[in-house]
């Protein structure tokens, strides 16, 4: 059947894991954001004062602090979920636990994001 | 993986009769750096909420006496998993790029980016804890 159809339409149509390159793609282009994101943040970070409360919430406060950390949280999520589904893929065979793991590393991912803006935009606001 | 109770066939050598090598060990490390990171996020996040919503005081004694330490060792294991990941991430690029991929010098790579990763780790927490950041 699939000999019916186009070297193009079978690559568009996705391929054998039925998501084509995308993953593949998310995944390095997160890594070149991270590759100059965290080390920013890191430093940065470590030079604001924490783990004093006063002086880290200062610093996740201020404008510069708020937009490193932004950027920083967003694409390590995005990146740690991508990362965190090929490991449940790997090592998880049956069909239902895997399903629900890679539900709740969507969950979890998507809850801490949603968290952490909320809680920037409260410090920096 | 259709039946997952007895299968009487044998398996295919894997770990327990591979020899270390440092691809190997670094390929591993990835892996184990990147859900060590993911751990390590999802730790630093909540922190963050507590900070914002003013919940943080149940966490203090987190950075007081000995659980300092405990919490210090967490943090130096994080900025570890976040250099080498980092390093080796850097030549999964290359390797994208179909550069890097002779056996003799993969090896080599994998040692200097393993003790770069050390070394960086603890230059950072050295300035760190010898007043760096005071």
């Amino acid at each position: 059947m699939s000999r019916m159809t186009t070297p193009r339409k079978r690559v568009r149509g996705s391929g054998a894991a039925g998501s084509g390159t995308g993953h593949f793609l998310q995944q390095r282009v997160s890594a070149i954001a991270l590759f100059v994101l965290m080390p920013v943040f890191a430093v940065c970070f470590a030079l604001s004062g924490a783990p004093d409360a006063d002086a880290t919430r200062a610093w996740l406060g201020s404008p510069f602090g708020a937009l490193v950390t932004l950027l920083t949280m967003s694409a390590a999520l995005y990146h740690g979920r991508l990362g965190v589904q090929v490991v449940i893929e790997d090592y998880i065979h049956r069909t239902t636990t895997k399903a629900a793991l890679l539900i709740a590393n969507t969950f979890l991912v998507a809850g801490l994001w949603l968290a952490g803006v909320y809680s920037l935009l409260t410090l920096a606001l | 993986m259709a039946s997952e109770t007895s299968d009487p066939r044998p398996l295919s050598p894997h770990l327990q009769v591979w020899r270390w090598h440092a691809t190997m060990l670094t390929s591993i490390l990835h892996r184990a750096t990147g859900v060590g990171m993911y751990i390590g996020t999802a730790a630093l996040t909540v922190w963050l909420v507590m900070l914002a919503t003013g919940t943080n005081s149940s966490v203090d004694f987190l950075f007081e006496g000995v659980m300092a330490w405990v919490t210090r060792a967490g943090l130096i294991l994080l900025t570890f998993a976040v250099t080498f990941h980092w390093l080796n991430g850097l030549r999964f690029l290359f390797w994208d790029a179909g550069k890097g991929f002779d056996p003799k010098g993969s090896s080599q790579r994998s040692i200097i980016i393993l003790g770069a990763a050390i070394v960086v780790t603890l230059g950072f927490w050295v300035f760190l804890l010898t007043g760096g950041a005071a």
